[in-house]
């Protein structure tokens, strides 16, 4: 909702996929795994069918589809077995955008500094890249893998103080938090500490699956940066979370108060 | 009709492992102009050299296949003993029936008859073979080198002592490329300065070596023996001739930058020399730092200069130079900080490459030799050093084993033991490369004497925390994340060619691997040579080499060179293109799909009944034409051969192979 009325205001229309599924998750690294593409495959060709580019909120989501989109474009062996097991035609004709980038190269940062209303002012803010959203590099050619700019940029534009901090492009711990809880709230607590250290107030990422770890994390940390999804903070900027809170769209807690 | 004599060597079992080596002889002496066919195990060896040399006396012979390797390999050596036998040598055809054949079939049955159609073709070549006798051309004996480091200097002593002119082609102001950076060396530790500065000096003061300094070769016309080079100089704004090298205008100078020399630790003025041991001793200005020259105000060198040597308006200079030779010596770069964000190098100033740490070790160096770390000259107590920073990394886009650095890190790790008793030295390393003489015990000493803690693994990331920079990384051999809290970091970056040094090969037609180093004409036997005739390779250009490898490599070049000078006239390979001017139609397709530029156009003056007509047909230069073929097939008319391969030769062993006699079924 919030990205959904956000673009709304900067005049960029999204369509919710009709009928999606789960991305899948994991893009798989065998091979011979073509049954795990199955899905975002599904994916792709829905938005193939409906005329219309894929735009993702999640850094996860963009690792999988952005790859399967390249790899189904480049292999037709393994985009025939995708065509028959799935029954549709697509070969990669679509792209697939994070909404960060539509924002960056759509709308454009300084066009969406023109349109903020509630500017963040000089909250300090970590951005939280992860891994999903640069890595592979060549694959999702999405900014610079150690050295990524996007995030802080957009902070920017709305007003807040991006902080750099070494651990910006390291993993949250993943989906290890099924496996071995251990893990990755070690992982995630390296994170909100390097970036606590920098003297960030907030946290923000693009990644249900990071905003979980980090949760998960800071609950046994003693005053973590508070953590927000980049939606969020954009939807407070542009004024839209007066709208959704009015018709109940915005839950509780979700926007931490300024301070 | 010729009489043809066939030799089928079994390359031990290289080829008769596959061949059935007498069934070719046997076959061979069955086509028609051959009267003598045999086999031997090693035909390349004196013993089969003198079976051939006995035939050809014995049997008159005056036509050879030699059914073996591939030419690149032999032909030379089997041309040589017909020619000892006194056969001309364009008399001589290889058959390749080594890599052609052997090597690549597994069917011994149709191996053996495709290497009997692999013969009967070069039978057919042979009887159309006319004798060729090389054209004469002479030479300057003169040599260019292009690169003043250890091995450029090396080549031109060596040139130059043995009775020849050198002119040395140096980009930057002074001679002694990067072992002028270097403080001490592997594995002996002697102090690089002592054995390279009066090298330098030598270089300056002998009577046959030219130097041309800020300057870079531009363009490369002509060929072997008869080069003509356009060299083109930068301007120092320094008139060196009457400059005396008093440096009182480097002591006033106002204006500093980071010096390049000192990989910007130090500082360095707008006008002054690299180092003080720079030869020639001559300053130059830095035009961008320059504030006379960026904003017309300053001019202190100028006043103050007590012989007026100081000249504003210096222009570049273009001039040309005629040589016989030419060795390149370029040297190598390291990878830059644009490939290194995750070791936050560029970012970090405490996070530095090996060039830069010889800088601190160097008692000229910004730190008089003194360890102290870039940010805060605080002397560091924890280094860790990162090797293998680029190399080996294809995703780097560099595959290749950088070759000195494990050296030169186990040589850093120990001198700064020596310099920092109480500080302890990290390594990050994937193997340890070692080989060379002294080279292992070298590194076991660092190990065993100077207490370097070698760590078996790669590190994921570098980043500052607390004043520390933290280095993460993992020892595979203990199975352990690690983490360091270093003082300074030292990457072993990936040596790389010289900037421009893609460019360079495109002027002097040599070309370079997918990394940018330069190809040598074989990687085993012709290591300093190109495969263009009279263009010779030292150093660090032809791939990552260290002092002693660069030296011996740079005298290998110069004696080639002198080898070559040692002839009055060069002969020149007679397999080169030739024109049918009476079936030239003058259309000169084939002067623009010569690749060597050899191909000009012509005004022939004919008599037609009793008036004199001139049309144009093409000519051929014989010193540039490399003999490669691509005019004869571009030529409508058919009018353009090469030699020894003639088109009618061609046909004949296209037609032979259609044949396929020796085929089984």
């Amino acid at each position: 909702m919030t990205a959904r009325e956000s673009a709304r205001c900067l005049g960029i229309s999204l369509e919710e996929l009709e009928d999606w599924q789960c991305c899948g998750a994991v893009f798989p690294l065998a091979t011979d795994a073509i049954i795990n593409l199955a899905s975002p495959f599904r994916t792709l060709a829905s938005a193939h069918q409906a005329g219309a580019d894929l735009v993702t909120l999640c850094s996860g989501c963009l690792n999988v589809l952005r790859r399967t989109n390249k790899l189904v474009a480049a292999d037709a062996e393994i985009r025939k077995k995708l065509e028959d097991f799935v029954e549709m035609k697509y070969a990669g004709e679509r792209k697939v955008f994070h909404l960060l980038e539509v924002l960056r190269d759509e709308t454009g940062f300084d066009q969406l500094q023109k349109k903020v209303v509630h500017p963040l002012d000089d909250v300090t803010v970590a951005p939280y890249y992860g891994c999903l959203l640069l890595r592979p590099a060549e694959d999702m050619a999405f900014d610079h893998p150690d050295k990524p700019v996007i995030m802080g940029e957009f902070l920017r534009a709305l007003g807040a103080k991006p902080v750099s901090y070494p651990f910006q492009t390291e993993c949250c711990g993943s989906y290890l938090s099924v496996s071995s809880v251990d893990s990755t709230r070690q992982a995630a607590s390296a994170v909100l500490k390097s970036a606590q250290a920098a003297g960030a107030q907030w946290l923000v990422t693009s990644c249900p699956t990071c905003l979980y770890n980090l949760e998960l994390a800071a609950e046994s940390l003693d005053e973590p940066p508070r953590l927000v999804y980049f939606t969020q903070l954009l939807a407070h900027a542009l004024g839209v979370d007066a709208y959704l809170e009015e018709n109940g769209a915005l839950a509780k807690n979700v926007m931490p108060e300024v301070n | 009709m010729r009489r043809i004599g066939v030799f089928v060597c079994s390359c031990g079992l290289n080829i008769a492992g596959r061949v059935d080596v007498q069934k070719v002889t046997d076959a061979a002496a069955g086509i028609p102009g051959v009267v003598h066919s045999e086999n031997y195990k090693y035909m390349c060896s004196e013993p089969g050299q003198n079976l051939i040399a006995d035939a050809i006396r014995q049997k008159r012979l005056d036509g050879l296949v030699v059914a073996a390797c591939s030419p690149a390999m032999h032909e030379l050596t089997f041309r040589s003993a017909a020619k000892l036998a006194g056969l001309n040598p364009y008399m001589v055809q290889m058959a390749n029936i080594r890599e052609h054949c052997s090597w690549v079939h597994r069917d011994e049955e149709q191996a053996t008859a495709k290497a009997t159609d692999i013969v009967r073709a070069a039978v057919e070549k042979v009887r159309r073979d006319q004798p060729l006798e090389p054209t004469r051309i002479p030479l300057t004996k003169k040599a260019l080198v292009i690169g003043g480091g250890i091995a450029g200097m090396q080549s031109a002593l060596d040139i130059a002592d043995a009775g020849y002119d050198v002119v040395l082609v140096e980009k930057d102001a002074t001679i002694g490329g990067r072992m002028a950076q270097l403080s001490e060396t592997f594995p002996t530790l002697d102090c690089a300065s002592c054995i390279l500065t009066p090298k330098m000096a030598e270089v300056a003061r002998h009577p046959r070596i030219q130097l041309a300094m800020c300057s870079r070769v531009t363009q490369v016309a002509g060929y072997v023996g008869n080069f003509t080079v356009q060299i083109t100089q930068a301007p120092t704004y320094v008139d060196w001739e009457k400059c005396i090298g008093c440096m009182d205008c480097q002591e006033r100078c106002p204006s500093r930058l980071p010096s390049e020399f000192d990989r910007g630790l130090g500082k360095r003025k707008a006008i002054g020399v690299d180092f003080p041991q720079a030869v020639p001793n001559r300053p130059v200005i830095k035009a961008d730092h320059c504030l006379y020259l960026q904003k017309g105000r300053c001019g202190i060198c100028e006043k103050i200069c007590p012989v007026e040597a100081v000249d504003f308006q210096q222009q570049e200079k273009v001039w040309e130079e005629e040589v016989g030779a030419i060795i390149v010596a370029t040297g190598f770069d390291v990878l830059g900080a644009e490939a290194f964000a995750e070791y936050g190098y560029g970012q970090y100033p405490d996070v530095i490459d090996s060039l830069a740490y010889e800088r601190l070790n160097s008692s000229s160096g910004p730190t008089e030799g003194v360890i102290r770390r870039p940010s805060d000259g605080e002397i560091p107590k924890e280094v860790v050093f990162i090797q293998c920073a680029g190399s080996r990394d294809p995703d780097k886009g560099k595959a290749y084993c950088s070759k000195i650095c494990c050296m030169y890190t186990a040589k850093h790790a120990t001198l700064y033991r020596h310099k920092v008793p109480d500080g302890q030295a990290y390594i990050f390393y994937m193997d340890i490369r070692a080989g060379g003489k002294g080279y292992e015990e070298f590194v076991q000493r660092a190990v065993e004497q100077d207490g370097a803690l070698y760590l078996r693994g790669r590190v994921s990331r570098v980043y500052e925390e607390d004043g520390k920079i933290v280095v993460k990384g993992v020892d595979t051999l203990a199975g352990e994340n690690i983490e360091i809290a270093a003082d300074l970091v030292v990457l072993a970056s990936a040596v790389t060619p010289r900037t421009g040094a893609r460019e360079l090969a495109q002027v002097l037609k040599v070309p370079a691997d997918q990394d940018g180093f330069y190809n040598e004409a074989h990687p085993k036997l012709r290591p300093v040579e190109t495969v263009t005739a009279g263009v010779y390779l030292a150093g660090a250009v032809a791939g990552p080499r260290d002092i002693p490898e660069a030296v011996a490599n740079a005298s290998g070049a110069a004696a080639k060179v002198a080898v070559l000078f040692s002839n009055d006239e060069l002969e020149n390979e007679p397999l080169i293109a030739a024109v049918d001017e009476s079936k030239c139609s003058g259309c000169l397709w084939c002067v623009p799909v010569c690749p060597f530029d050899a191909i000009e156009e012509k005004e022939l003056i004919e008599r037609v009944g009793s008036k004199e007509v001139t049309r144009p047909v093409a000519t051929v230069n014989a010193g540039l034409c490399q003999g490669c073929g691509a005019c004869s097939v571009a030529c409508r008319d058919g009018a353009m051969n090469l030699k020894g391969f003639t088109n009618e030769q061609i046909l004949a062993e296209v037609e032979a192979l259609c044949l396929m006699t020796g085929s089984p079924e």
